[in-house]
């Protein structure tokens, strides 16, 4: 029987707690000078899968791709060290020019190419940097798989069928899912295992192999910007908080619950 | 698990290993230890889940081969998890420290293959701490004036005295310690021995209470007609005292890893809170004074961090570190003691209350001063050193 194999994709991106305001220029957030994180969202993709690697057995892989600089390639040692039995960084300048659609081009292209039998590909549901939750979906069209999104739980049936649940502005949804499918984390409610030693040698041994475009028969005309089909413009800081307003009760309630009303009104928010 | 990569990575000439093992100490120290801090300092609690945890996690016997159960990894990522365990809570770090660099690292380097399967692989792996008795009530500094004696009858030795002043005393099941085989012999009288907390004539005694590191164990060994197997002597007869001093040689770089973490600890904390706390409308940190401050505490942590990494790589590369581990320990130690007081002045009065961390630096510092040789020792070490040339 061949492994239970599971992929996660992961990504390197600037540590946005830690950004400048003179950094936020351009058409795109620093690559060098910040620190570097795996999204956030990504953490709890590879904790799922994890997790789904012990529920499955011991024939189960998880494999982890990546597409960025070269230097993400120690941020995905670290999955590793988080016990990821495989892991590849797809880096050629070329990759990086593209839009949710060419990178999604070339995660499914990897996928096909270095992991074929996978059962399920688990994505953070957001990355930190484009916010738009249009690859993990767009690697699911592209593959002809099921997909879901904002999920904060998987949990198997068998081999063939995933129970998973969403967080919806409706509340908790539970979805059957029958595999091969894509799943986009949120934050889950389960805490992030720490890495040991025993990984972080491991890792450290560990070769993470790069991959171009050629390597994984991807067409040369999908892929980076060829094919992007959005372009992001300008980034600039947040604008500073503002204080908000106190309106004092105590005297006239009346008064105040209309002042407040009046406020909201005025700030469109009724 | 936090997987972040820090800008400033290469800044230590750090290899790729060290860093990883760098990142996932901090992380386990500031999602697990540093909560803890404040209240085993309070309490005089040994954390005892904190430990089980590092166990887990691999840790403590990071610098011993895996062939024993160790991490298997050198001997500058051991003091950078020292110093990174130290950054939140010191206490953690001494204990972390006594029970690898002077138990688990002079079995290393000197037990025999029977007592490294028997002894070595359990306190490496984790499965019971270790701790190491070389200070007497009449031997301090002067580690040479060893006064419990152990006497050759039959396959056993009979061990009589004490040793005072035991990190890690009441939560080890494995001891290391030293006791005089030969009465006039000096130093090449004193020999080694590892045993078992279950000894028969062994016991521990009453601990005092202390100024800082109070979340780490300390207490007093007693040996009261120790019955001790000839097969626990350590190496050979007569060079104990040559072992626990090559032993200390390495654990001076832990103790000086433990005050460049206390240091940047009391750094950090400063750095927050001058940035936070505004006095005559702005930022404390916007003043000439407070600014001095915090550069030269900032300067010298490095210098320090520098003389750390220094020794621990002369180590690796199997150089002579004596004098250097000697010069890390003590600059390490009187840093750590001027960032914390530095950090108490900035936060003023909040720094002078336990609802602020930095008392605990400060009180923590003071024994990097003094374990594992005292200053004074220490400059004699490096006089040494130097006067031979």
């Amino acid at each position: 029987m061949s492994p239970f194999n599971i992929v996660v994709f992961v990504k390197q991106v600037p540590d946005n707690t830690k950004l400048k305001p003179e950094q936020l220029t351009g058409n795109s957030l620093p690559k060098e000078g910040v620190d570097m994180i795996v999204n956030p969202f990504d953490e709890y993709a590879l904790e799922t899968a994890l997790r789904l690697k012990e529920a499955a057995g011991a024939e189960a892989q998880v494999t982890v791709i990546s597409l960025g600089a070269a230097s993400a390639k120690e941020i995905v040692k670290k999955t590793i060290a988080a016990g990821a039995d495989a892991a590849y960084l797809l880096s050629d300048p070329v990759f990086l020019s593209g839009d949710s659609t060419s990178v999604a081009y070339a995660l499914s292209g990897a996928l096909k190419q270095l992991v074929p039998d996978a059962k399920i590909a688990v994505f953070g549901t957001l990355s930190l940097d484009a916010s738009d939750g249009q690859t993990g979906p767009k690697v699911a069209e592209l593959l002809d798989w099921a997909s879901l999104t904002t999920c904060k739980n998987a949990e198997i049936v068998d081999l063939e069928t995933l129970n998973v649940w969403r967080e919806t502005e409706r509340g908790i949804e539970q979805y059957t899912m029958a595999l091969p499918g894509v799943i986009c984390m949120m934050k889950c409610d389960y805490e992030l295992r720490t890495a040991n030693i025993k990984g972080v040698m491991k890792a450290n041994k560990t070769e993470i192999p790069l991959k171009t475009p050629a390597e994984l028969a991807l067409e040369p005309a999908l892929v980076g910007a060829a094919v992007a089909t959005s372009q992001s413009e300008n980034v600039w800081p947040r604008p500073a908080k503002t204080a908000g307003i106190k309106v004092d009760g105590s005297a006239d309630a009346k008064a105040a619950v209309d002042k407040l009303i009046a406020y909201l009104r005025e700030n469109k928010v009724l | 698990m936090t997987l972040t990569i820090d800008v400033a990575r290469d800044k230590w000439g750090l290899t790729e290993e060290q860093r990883m093992i760098r990142d996932m100490v901090r992380d386990f120290a500031v999602s697990k230890v540093e909560p803890r801090a404040s209240e085993i300092d309070k309490n005089c609690r040994f954390p005892v889940e904190t430990f089980e945890e590092m166990a887990e996690l691999g840790l403590m016997g990071l610098p011993i081969s895996d062939a024993y159960g160790g991490g298997g990894a050198d001997y500058l990522s051991y003091a950078i998890a020292v110093e990174e365990l130290a950054r939140v809570c010191a206490s953690t770090a001494l204990s972390f420290a006594a029970h690898t660099s002077l138990v688990c690292l002079p079995l290393s380097m000197f037990a025999n293959e029977a007592q490294k399967q028997k002894y070595l692989s359990r306190v490496a792996s984790g499965q019971c701490l270790g701790a190491y008795g070389l200070t007497e009530p009449n031997a301090g500094s002067d580690a040479g004036g060893t006064q419990t004696t152990a006497v050759r009858q039959g396959d056993h030795y009979i061990l009589n005295g004490a040793k005072i002043f035991i990190t890690n005393a009441n939560y080890a099941d494995v001891f290391i310690a030293t006791a005089l085989t030969e009465k006039g012999a000096g130093t090449k009288g004193i020999s080694a021995f590892v045993f078992e907390k279950n000894t028969p004539g062994f016991s521990l005694g009453a601990k005092d209470e202390k100024l800082g590191m109070r979340g780490s164990d300390w207490g007093t060994l007693q040996f009261d007609n120790a019955v001790i197997p000839a097969e626990n002597l350590v190496g050979e007869e007569g060079q104990g005292f040559k072992y626990f001093m090559q032993t200390l040689d390495s654990g001076r770089i832990s103790i000086g890893a433990l005050g460049v973490g206390i240091a940047q600890g009391a750094l950090d904390k400063a750095l927050q809170y001058a940035q936070e706390r505004k006095q005559f409308g702005k930022a404390i940190s916007e003043f000439q004074a407070i600014q001095f401050m915090l550069a030269d505490m900032a300067m010298e942590t490095e210098a320090a961090r520098h003389l750390v990494y220094n020794a621990a790589r002369l180590k690796i590369a199997g150089q002579p570190f004596g004098k250097e581990a000697s010069m890390a320990k003590l600059f390490a130690s009187e840093v750590a003691m001027k960032a914390s007081s530095l950090a108490i002045q900035i936060h003023g009065g909040y720094g002078y209350t336990k609802d602020f961390p930095v008392e605990r630096y400060y009180r923590d510092a003071k024994l990097c001063e003094i374990g594992e040789g005292t200053s004074e020792i220490q400059r004699m070490v490096i006089a040494r050193h130097i006067l031979k040339g």
